[in-house]
Protein backbone atom coordinates (compact mmCIF):
# COMPACT_ATOMS: atom_id res chain seq x y z
CA UNK A 1 0.00 0.00 0.00
CA UNK A 2 1.36 3.40 -0.90
CA UNK A 3 -0.60 6.65 0.40
CA UNK A 4 0.25 10.80 -0.38
CA UNK A 5 -1.12 13.32 2.01
CA UNK A 6 -1.72 16.85 0.30
CA UNK A 7 -3.38 19.74 0.68
CA UNK A 8 -6.79 19.60 -0.33
CA UNK A 9 -6.70 22.29 -3.37
CA UNK A 10 -7.98 21.94 -6.75
CA UNK A 11 -4.36 23.06 -8.02
CA UNK A 12 -2.44 19.91 -6.64
CA UNK A 13 -4.37 17.65 -8.38
CA UNK A 14 -1.58 17.00 -10.90
CA UNK A 15 0.45 15.99 -7.74
CA UNK A 16 -2.19 13.30 -7.04
CA UNK A 17 -2.38 12.01 -11.05
CA UNK A 18 1.08 11.63 -11.06
CA UNK A 19 1.13 9.31 -7.85
CA UNK A 20 -1.77 7.55 -8.55
CA UNK A 21 -0.19 6.78 -12.26
CA UNK A 22 3.19 5.94 -11.10
CA UNK A 23 1.55 3.22 -9.04
CA UNK A 24 -0.71 1.73 -11.57
CA UNK A 25 2.10 1.67 -14.27
CA UNK A 26 4.77 -0.27 -11.40
CA UNK A 27 1.39 -2.66 -11.80
CA UNK A 28 1.33 -3.15 -15.53
CA UNK A 29 -2.11 -1.69 -15.38
CA UNK A 30 -3.60 -1.72 -18.73
CA UNK A 31 -4.35 1.80 -20.15
CA UNK A 32 -7.96 1.93 -20.58
CA UNK A 33 -7.92 1.01 -16.55
CA UNK A 34 -5.69 3.73 -15.76
CA UNK A 35 -7.03 5.95 -17.56
CA UNK A 36 -10.65 5.07 -15.66
CA UNK A 37 -9.18 5.67 -12.94
CA UNK A 38 -7.61 8.87 -13.28
CA UNK A 39 -11.02 10.04 -14.60
CA UNK A 40 -12.40 8.61 -10.67
CA UNK A 41 -9.48 10.03 -9.29
CA UNK A 42 -10.06 13.66 -10.42
CA UNK A 43 -14.05 13.87 -9.54
CA UNK A 44 -12.89 12.29 -6.04
CA UNK A 45 -10.20 14.49 -5.61
CA UNK A 46 -11.66 17.78 -7.02
CA UNK A 47 -14.89 16.81 -4.45
CA UNK A 48 -12.75 17.07 -1.97
CA UNK A 49 -10.87 20.10 -2.88
CA UNK A 50 -14.08 22.69 -3.91
CA UNK A 51 -16.20 20.86 -0.75
CA UNK A 52 -14.63 19.60 2.11
CA UNK A 53 -13.20 22.36 3.87
CA UNK A 54 -15.29 25.40 2.88
CA UNK A 55 -13.83 28.60 5.43
CA UNK A 56 -10.47 26.29 6.30
CA UNK A 57 -7.65 24.28 4.53
CA UNK A 58 -7.00 20.62 5.04
CA UNK A 59 -5.67 17.28 4.01
CA UNK A 60 -6.60 14.93 1.50
CA UNK A 61 -5.17 11.10 2.07
CA UNK A 62 -5.06 9.18 -0.94
CA UNK A 63 -4.11 5.51 -0.46
CA UNK A 64 -3.43 2.97 -3.41
CA UNK A 65 -3.34 -0.88 -3.17
CA UNK A 66 -3.37 -3.78 -5.52
CA UNK A 67 -4.30 -7.52 -5.03
CA UNK A 68 -5.29 -10.14 -7.02
CA UNK A 69 -5.61 -7.98 -9.82
CA UNK A 70 -8.00 -5.18 -7.98
CA UNK A 71 -6.98 -1.61 -7.58
CA UNK A 72 -7.94 -0.40 -4.52
CA UNK A 73 -7.78 3.43 -3.79
CA UNK A 74 -8.90 5.19 -0.66
CA UNK A 75 -10.04 8.90 -0.06
CA UNK A 76 -9.54 10.17 3.46
CA UNK A 77 -10.31 13.71 4.49
CA UNK A 78 -11.59 15.69 7.79
CA UNK A 79 -13.49 18.14 6.35
CA UNK A 80 -17.54 18.60 6.67
CA UNK A 81 -19.24 14.91 6.88
CA UNK A 82 -20.32 14.14 2.85
CA UNK A 83 -21.47 11.24 1.61
CA UNK A 84 -21.80 11.83 -2.16
CA UNK A 85 -23.52 8.63 -3.09
CA UNK A 86 -26.41 10.14 -1.32
CA UNK A 87 -26.55 12.40 -4.17
CA UNK A 88 -29.37 11.56 -6.53
CA UNK A 89 -27.74 10.18 -10.05
CA UNK A 90 -28.04 12.60 -12.87
CA UNK A 91 -30.90 12.05 -15.54
CA UNK A 92 -28.98 11.92 -18.84
CA UNK A 93 -31.39 11.42 -20.88
CA UNK A 94 -32.38 15.14 -20.78
CA UNK A 95 -32.17 17.32 -23.46
CA UNK A 96 -29.77 20.38 -23.70
CA UNK A 97 -31.81 22.70 -22.18
CA UNK A 98 -33.56 20.32 -19.59
CA UNK A 99 -30.04 19.33 -18.21
CA UNK A 100 -28.04 21.03 -15.28
CA UNK A 101 -24.42 21.92 -15.45
CA UNK A 102 -22.79 20.10 -13.23
CA UNK A 103 -23.30 16.32 -11.01
CA UNK A 104 -22.07 14.65 -13.48
CA UNK A 105 -19.13 13.59 -11.58
CA UNK A 106 -19.97 11.36 -8.87
CA UNK A 107 -22.28 9.23 -11.71
CA UNK A 108 -18.57 8.91 -13.80
CA UNK A 109 -17.25 7.47 -11.14
CA UNK A 110 -19.73 5.05 -10.33
CA UNK A 111 -19.84 3.65 -13.85
CA UNK A 112 -16.03 3.79 -14.36
CA UNK A 113 -15.41 1.30 -10.98
CA UNK A 114 -16.70 -2.17 -10.01
CA UNK A 115 -17.45 -0.74 -6.63
CA UNK A 116 -17.86 2.71 -4.76
CA UNK A 117 -18.48 2.53 -0.50
CA UNK A 118 -18.34 5.52 1.52
CA UNK A 119 -18.48 5.39 5.60
CA UNK A 120 -17.56 8.58 7.97
CA UNK A 121 -15.36 7.00 10.93
CA UNK A 122 -13.26 9.19 13.45
CA UNK A 123 -14.25 12.40 12.40
CA UNK A 124 -13.19 11.68 8.87
CA UNK A 125 -14.84 10.97 4.91
CA UNK A 126 -13.45 7.74 3.72
CA UNK A 127 -14.20 6.76 0.15
CA UNK A 128 -13.25 3.92 -1.25
CA UNK A 129 -13.20 2.59 -4.84
CA UNK A 130 -12.01 -0.89 -6.22
CA UNK A 131 -11.45 -1.30 -10.08
CA UNK A 132 -10.19 -4.68 -11.76
CA UNK A 133 -6.83 -3.87 -13.60
CA UNK B 1 -3.89 21.18 -22.53
CA UNK B 2 -3.51 23.58 -26.12
CA UNK B 3 -6.61 25.67 -27.10
CA UNK B 4 -6.43 26.92 -30.94
CA UNK B 5 -9.77 28.92 -32.51
CA UNK B 6 -10.34 29.98 -35.61
CA UNK B 7 -13.66 31.77 -36.88
CA UNK B 8 -15.27 31.82 -40.08
CA UNK B 9 -19.15 33.08 -41.16
CA UNK B 10 -20.76 32.24 -37.72
CA UNK B 11 -18.87 29.05 -36.88
CA UNK B 12 -15.88 29.30 -34.03
CA UNK B 13 -13.83 26.37 -34.80
CA UNK B 14 -11.94 24.96 -31.44
CA UNK B 15 -8.91 22.89 -31.05
CA UNK B 16 -8.07 20.94 -28.45
CA UNK B 17 -4.85 18.82 -27.46
CA UNK B 18 -4.18 17.17 -24.21
CA UNK B 19 -6.13 16.49 -21.11
CA UNK B 20 -9.07 18.58 -20.36
CA UNK B 21 -9.40 18.06 -17.03
CA UNK B 22 -10.45 20.62 -13.69
CA UNK B 23 -7.38 22.51 -14.12
CA UNK B 24 -7.84 23.00 -17.57
CA UNK B 25 -11.69 23.56 -18.11
CA UNK B 26 -11.68 27.08 -17.19
CA UNK B 27 -9.34 28.31 -19.76
CA UNK B 28 -11.79 26.33 -22.59
CA UNK B 29 -14.52 27.73 -21.18
CA UNK B 30 -12.98 31.64 -20.92
CA UNK B 31 -12.00 31.00 -25.25
CA UNK B 32 -15.78 30.08 -25.51
CA UNK B 33 -17.24 33.10 -23.98
CA UNK B 34 -14.59 35.39 -25.37
CA UNK B 35 -15.40 34.34 -28.91
CA UNK B 36 -19.26 33.64 -28.81
CA UNK B 37 -20.08 36.66 -30.27
CA UNK B 38 -22.42 36.64 -33.37
CA UNK B 39 -21.22 32.37 -33.30
CA UNK B 40 -23.96 30.34 -34.64
CA UNK B 41 -22.18 27.13 -34.69
CA UNK B 42 -19.83 25.82 -32.92
CA UNK B 43 -16.54 22.84 -33.86
CA UNK B 44 -14.94 21.18 -31.19
CA UNK B 45 -12.09 19.25 -33.05
CA UNK B 46 -10.89 16.77 -30.27
CA UNK B 47 -8.12 15.32 -32.82
CA UNK B 48 -5.51 15.81 -30.40
CA UNK B 49 -7.68 15.27 -26.70
CA UNK B 50 -7.06 12.17 -24.85
CA UNK B 51 -8.81 12.41 -21.63
CA UNK B 52 -12.30 14.89 -20.48
CA UNK B 53 -13.36 14.88 -17.20
CA UNK B 54 -16.97 16.03 -15.68
CA UNK B 55 -14.77 19.46 -15.88
CA UNK B 56 -15.01 19.21 -19.48
CA UNK B 57 -18.76 18.17 -19.99
CA UNK B 58 -19.68 20.91 -18.30
CA UNK B 59 -18.06 23.50 -20.74
CA UNK B 60 -19.72 21.24 -23.82
CA UNK B 61 -23.13 21.35 -21.98
CA UNK B 62 -22.52 24.85 -21.56
CA UNK B 63 -21.78 25.35 -25.50
CA UNK B 64 -24.26 23.50 -26.02
CA UNK B 65 -27.08 25.70 -24.53
CA UNK B 66 -25.31 28.44 -26.09
CA UNK B 67 -26.75 26.94 -29.36
CA UNK B 68 -30.03 26.08 -30.84
CA UNK B 69 -29.94 22.83 -31.99
CA UNK B 70 -27.83 19.45 -31.65
CA UNK B 71 -26.57 19.99 -34.82
CA UNK B 72 -24.89 23.36 -33.79
CA UNK B 73 -22.60 22.07 -31.84
CA UNK B 74 -20.38 19.36 -33.56
CA UNK B 75 -17.34 17.20 -31.87
CA UNK B 76 -14.84 15.81 -34.18
CA UNK B 77 -12.08 13.02 -34.65
CA UNK B 78 -13.06 12.18 -31.09
CA UNK B 79 -10.78 9.62 -29.68
CA UNK B 80 -12.44 6.37 -28.43
CA UNK B 81 -11.26 7.14 -24.69
CA UNK B 82 -13.49 10.53 -25.02
CA UNK B 83 -16.06 9.09 -26.82
CA UNK B 84 -16.41 6.65 -24.26
CA UNK B 85 -17.38 9.23 -21.27
CA UNK B 86 -19.59 11.41 -23.87
CA UNK B 87 -22.02 7.88 -24.63
CA UNK B 88 -21.91 7.52 -20.43
CA UNK B 89 -23.24 10.47 -20.06
CA UNK B 90 -25.50 10.49 -23.03
CA UNK B 91 -23.82 13.38 -24.41
CA UNK B 92 -24.23 11.83 -27.89
CA UNK B 93 -27.64 11.97 -27.81
CA UNK B 94 -27.40 16.44 -27.23
CA UNK B 95 -24.95 17.01 -29.43
CA UNK B 96 -23.30 16.21 -32.58
CA UNK B 97 -20.35 13.66 -32.09
CA UNK B 98 -18.53 12.08 -34.75
CA UNK B 99 -15.81 9.58 -33.50
CA UNK B 100 -11.92 9.75 -35.03
CA UNK B 101 -11.07 7.91 -38.25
Amino acid sequence: MQKLTVEAKADRLDEVIAFVDSFLEAQNCPMKAQMQIDLCVEEIFVNIANYAYPDTTGTAEIRIAAENGVAVLTFIDAGLPYDPLQRDAPDITLSAEEREIGGLGIFLVRKNTDTVFYCYEDGKNVLTITKAI
Amino acid sequence: MNIATEKENGTLTIMLSGKLDSTSAPELEKALTEQADGVTSLVFDLGELSYTSSAGLRVFLKARKMMRSRDDVRLIHTAPSVLEVLEMTGFTEIMTVEAAE
